[in-house]
């Protein structure tokens, strides 16, 4: 599936992504994610797509360990997070929610284009500026676990946690 | 062998290992788990999508806290908090209701010890560290798994090593010491790693004063923060009536460390976080004409008794400035009742404070003393994220308890060794 990239800088904190203010709606989840990363751009959530990608620089998601913060990142369409490199919280909610969350050098990527992911060579292509970005693979374990589509199932097709 | 840790120590001692190293992944026994009403109900979602493992809950070390919005300001926060309460009530889980206190208080407080292994739905459950306890923050879903199998997997952090040096000065406390810290360390300096304080200046640091450097490890990124088990690690336990867990901790001489810091307590100034991030750290010296709208005294950084008696010595029959707000938020009921004793409330009150309810107050902007547009927030707490206090258009500064007594008294950002 291709999709858009929407940039983003250095330290999104989760206070961005989901702010502290509509922790109110909770326990309504279609309506936080409206809100979504709406204090770093206000356009987001109106108009990001299905299958778009969030593309940021260091430290994405620092701070909270809200697990909201990447549901709502999913709710919104985005196929994946791409990061220069992730806060330790975040990138382990993204894996067991099922949201891939990709550590690679984001520089040459450009506000609106066109990404295609490829999960299991470790690739992206920038279709726009005709790149293709490697990543390292993820952890046996981390990788597991998103393929199972997050960690509840993957506990409950072990019956237990396990590492493999 | 060569020497381990902390963090090695602490999650070998959780493992069917008999040592591990850093970079390892390992399945670690977990003591103690909890969540709140900021995440709980998802979490509680979570746990009832579980069927096909066997439940582990340790009932006696399973809490539910009730502590980020108190008291409800909204229907929807309300039902949140019966969907806590009730679901911790109808399976015998222990509860901390509103009013009560924050988690990571209640938790040195009344529970942990050090080499415990503990995980929270919070992200500065960290905080434990400064009793040696290994604490870290994770989402809902896996501390549902952390609930209710007893065990987690964890990578073994590398970890970082802060050498403090000379004793704190007068009017100088552990917040800016951990603001230091972050300064050196910027917001992700210490990434899935394990920071570790040490040396001569920790030594001659109480446990409160720990407890608010371990707070703030997660803010340069941190898995956790550590400090060393060792004589006042056991005065503390003592005083909380249980010096029966107390046993001594300390990384070995031949430990491996990452990275080592070296500060210097003794010529340690004041520090002031800057709006924007806890990193954007200056000496309050080169911090000049801060006008400050609303100064918030709380939080599970910088709360405990021994901070509230630093912010009475430092307002002292003084008043705050007349166009301030001021909002005094005790961490918890026990030390709430401590300040009534030892006559901090009435202090506070002819301050010109508000006092509200123990729990997480203006922290994060759910609940009351959301700041007015373009308002400047001095806050005694661990985060300054633009939002953060609830309005984008507001700033905050951080720093010392002492730093803010000061600033509402002058109205100004405001050096407290000039008041003591």
């Amino acid at each position: 599936m291709v999709g858009r990239a929407w940039k983003f800088g250095d330290n999104i904190s989760t206070d961005e992504i989901t702010p502290g203010r509509y922790m109110g709606l909770r326990s309504n989840m279609p309506e936080l994610a409206k809100h979504t990363l709406e204090d770093a751009r206000k356009e987001f959530p109106s108009s990001v797509k299905e299958g778009d990608f969030v593309v940021a620089g260091r430290n994405f998601g620092m701070g909270s360990s809200r697990e909201h913060a990447p549901l709502v990142i999913k709710m919104c369409g985005v196929k994946a997070v791409l990061a220069q490199s992730f806060a330790r919280i975040f990138y382990r909610n993204a894996i067991n929610i099922g949201l891939p969350a990709i550590v690679c050098d984001t520089t040459k990527i450009n506000e609106g284009d066109e990404l295609e992911l490829h999960l299991s060579d470790g690739s992206v292509e920038d279709l726009t500026g005709k790149t293709k970005i490697m990543f390292p693979p993820m952890s046996s374990t981390m990788n597991a676990i998103l393929n199972e589509g997050g960690l509840i199932a993957y506990v409950e097709k072990h019956g237990d946690l396990v590492l493999v | 062998m060569t020497g381990k840790t902390l963090a090695e120590k602490l999650i070998g001692s959780h493992t069917a290992k008999e040592s591990v190293s850093a970079g390892e992944v390992v399945i670690v026994t977990v003591d103690y788990t909890f969540s709140h009403d900021a995440a709980g109900p998802l979490l509680i979602q979570q746990l009832n999508q579980l069927k096909n493992v066997p439940s582990g809950v340790n009932k006696n070390r399973t809490v539910f806290f009730i502590d980020h919005a108190v008291p409800s300001p909204t229907k929807e926060l309300a039902n949140d908090q019966a969907i806590v309460r009730n679901y911790a009530l109808d399976n015998e889980l222990i509860l901390s209701d509103a009013g009560n206190g924050i988690c990571h208080q209640i938790l040195a407080e009344d529970y942990l010890s050090p080499g415990d292994m503990m995980l929270g739905t919070d992200s500065h459950s960290c905080t434990a560290g400064g009793l040696c306890a290994f604490g870290t923050g994770m989402g809902a879903t896996d501390i549902a798994i952390a609930m209710k199998l007893r065990k987690t997997w964890l990578r073994v952090p590398e970890s970082v090593k802060m050498n403090i040096q000379g004793r704190l000065s007068r009017g100088v406390s552990g917040k800016d010491l951990i603001l230091k810290t972050l300064s050196i360390l910027g917001t992700d300096g210490a990434t899935y790693k394990s920071l570790e304080f040490d040396g001569p200046g920790i030594d001659e640091l109480d446990v409160y004063g720990r407890l608010t450097l371990t707070n703030m490890a997660v803010e340069a990124g941190a898995k956790t923060g550590l400090v060393k088990s060792d004589s006042r690690t056991r005065q503390y336990l003592k005083e909380a009536g249980r010096e029966e867990r107390w046993k001594e901790i300390r990384a070995d001489a031949g430990a491996s460390y990452e990275s080592e810091y070296e500060i210097n307590a003794s010529e340690l100034e004041p520090q002031v976080a800057l709006p924007g991030s806890p990193a954007n750290v200056k000496p309050i010296s080169e911090v000049k004409d801060i006008k400050v709208n609303e100064v918030f005294i709380g939080t599970c950084t910088n709360t405990r008794i021994e901070d509230l008696r630093i912010v009475a010595q430092v307002f002292k029959g003084k008043r705050k400035a007349r166009d301030l707000k001021l909002i005094v938020t005790p961490p918890s009921k026990k030390v709430y009742l401590k300040c009534m004793e030892e006559g901090i409330l009435e202090n506070l009150l002819q301050a010109g404070a508000m006092i509200t309810p123990p729990g997480c107050g203006v922290c994060y902007g759910a609940v009351g003393g959301i700041p007015a547009d373009n308002e400047v927030i001095f806050s005694t707490s661990n985060r300054n994220f633009p939002g953060r206090t609830g309005n984008p258009k507001a700033q905050t500064y951080l720093g010392s308890p002492a730093t803010a007594a000061a600033s509402a008294i002058t109205g100004y950002i405001t050096d407290p060794r000039k008041l003591i």
